[in-house]
């Protein structure tokens, strides 16, 4: 079996794993982090979003091996000393959730999507950018209000 | 999935020797077709290449030409200030793949590799008459892409670079099917020294140039050239997402928009 190595949330973790393992199977099993979910398991919802290497990726589409000597963040990684991330602060105050299940990859990707646009993100991007995530519950319209919110409180 | 041995290696010459080696090897590079199909069990190689710390990847603009290594990805190509300025049509094209995700994993080799019907980079490859620099060879686009998921690659051949000559006016204007984003059909035109090309992308079972269009465009490089020229839906894909008759009208609608956008 191969041995991988990365960082995770700040951490440097290494195990020897069967290669089909999946980035997110090694986070959720492995590593117990079960914030990042698995929805569709076909490169198709975003609910698996995390950054490696400061890019958001979806982990149900990296082989473990592929991120040998990343640098990983999960959702557990956002929240600094019991504080929550302006991101998830955001979404709590905007109502941006309501079962909670894509959250996670929204989280990611937005926070991604702030990295790369800066604070002045209109809704038009918000919306486009978002193509890769999917939410079955809030019909967007409060995750896209969270995000532009986050992202002034960000800048 | 189904099990195989996976390997990294350093350079392109050791992925070619790995491939020549293995019973059913297969490249690895973003893995954002190849994964899919082996979690459905589409394809079960034995070994695994994986290109990651082998391939070229960044951007070179010069001598009239944009050179893109194999492993660059999509987001890269897209936010490309140099691809911006030299050919502002292949940047767009590039941000108007999949997802922002998808963009920072998938790579312009593995798409071209795969020719996937519906792909983009296929159609600025034989929009642009770009050249597929290969391990072996360089390969000009028009030989390139040879059927459905087909191309002129041997089995051992790994591409290197695709290398785009800077054209003097190019568009490329797509119809995502809502659901995947990929090309219901997208049409991509140029006009350069070596004459107009106009590159159609999702129609059919293969990119294809359209003739006609080609031709009408030759003595007036504008929309209105190709107003009254139809596409044959004899040969174009009907499936759930769209008729064949519906895509041979898009071909026209996204062939002018491509024209507005090169001239606009
Ligand atoms: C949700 C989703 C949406 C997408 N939407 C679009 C879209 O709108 N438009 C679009 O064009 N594509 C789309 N794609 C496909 C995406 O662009 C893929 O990343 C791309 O087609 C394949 O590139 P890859 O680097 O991931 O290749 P891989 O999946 O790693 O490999 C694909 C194939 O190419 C071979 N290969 C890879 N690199 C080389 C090389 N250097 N030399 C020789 N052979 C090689 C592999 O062996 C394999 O057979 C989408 C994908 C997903 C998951
Ligand atoms: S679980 Fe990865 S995209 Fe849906
Ligand atoms: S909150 Fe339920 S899927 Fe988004």
């Amino acid at each position: 079996m191969p041995s991988v190595s990365m960082k995770v949330n700040g951490s440097e973790v290494s195990a020897d794993v069967d290669a089909r393992t999946l980035l997110v199977e090694y986070l959720r099993s492995d590593l117990g982090l079960t914030g990042t979910h698995v929805g569709c398991d076909t490169s198709q919802c975003g609910a698996c979003v995390v950054h490696v290497d400061g890019k958001a990726v979806k982990s149900c589409t990296l082989l473990a091996v592929q991120a040998e000597g990343a640098e990983v963040t999960t959702i557990e990684g956002m929240a600094a000393n019991g504080d929550l991330h302006p991101m998830q602060e955001a979404f709590r105050e905007h109502h941006g959730l309501q079962c909670g299940f894509c959250t996670p990859g929204m989280i990611m990707a937005a926070t991604d999507m702030v990295a790369r646009h800066g604070k002045d993100l209109d809704e038009a991007t918000i919306r486009r950018e978002l193509e890769g995530n999917l939410c079955r519950c809030t019909g967007y319209h409060n995750i896209v209000k969270a995000i532009a919110a986050a992202a002034k409180a960000m800048g | 999935m189904y099990e195989f041995t996976y390997h990294r290696p350093a350079t392109v010459d050791e992925a070619i020797a790995l491939l020549k080696s293995a019973d059913d090897g297969k490249l690895l590079a973003g893995g954002h077709t190849l994964l899919p199909t082996m979690k459905q069990r589409l394809a079960s190689p034995s070994d695994l290449i994986d290109l990651g710390g082998a391939l070229a990847t960044g951007i070179d603009v010069s001598n009239g030409c944009v050179t893109i290594g194999a492993g660059t990805c999509h987001a890269d190509v897209a936010t490309s200030s140099d691809v911006a300025n030299a050919i502002p049509a292949l940047a767009k094209l590039a941000s108007m793949i999949g997802d922002p995700h998808v963009r920072n994993k998938g790579t312009i080799g593995g798409s071209i590799a795969n020719n996937d019907p519906a792909a983009d980079y296929p159609a600025a490859c034989l929009g642009l008459g770009a050249t597929i620099v290969t391990s072996a060879r360089e390969i000009e686009a028009d030989d390139f892409f040879t059927g459905m998921f087909d191309t002129a690659l041997g089995d051992d051949e790994v591409i290197t670079s695709v290398r785009f000559p800077v054209p003097a006016k190019a568009g490329y204007s797509k119809f995502p099917n809502p659901a995947s984003r990929y090309a219901m059909v997208g049409v991509f035109v140029s006009s350069a020294k070596g004459g107009i090309r106009v590159a159609v992308t999702g129609a059919g079972p293969c990119v294809f140039r359209q003739g006609d269009m080609e031709a009408a465009l030759e003595g007036d490089f504008a929309s209105s050239a190709i107003a009254g020229v139809t596409q044959a839906d004899g040969d174009l894909n009907s499936d759930i997402h769209a008729s064949a008759e519906y895509r041979a009208h898009l071909v026209g609608v996204m062939a002018r928009r491509a024209v507005d956008q090169a001239t606009g």
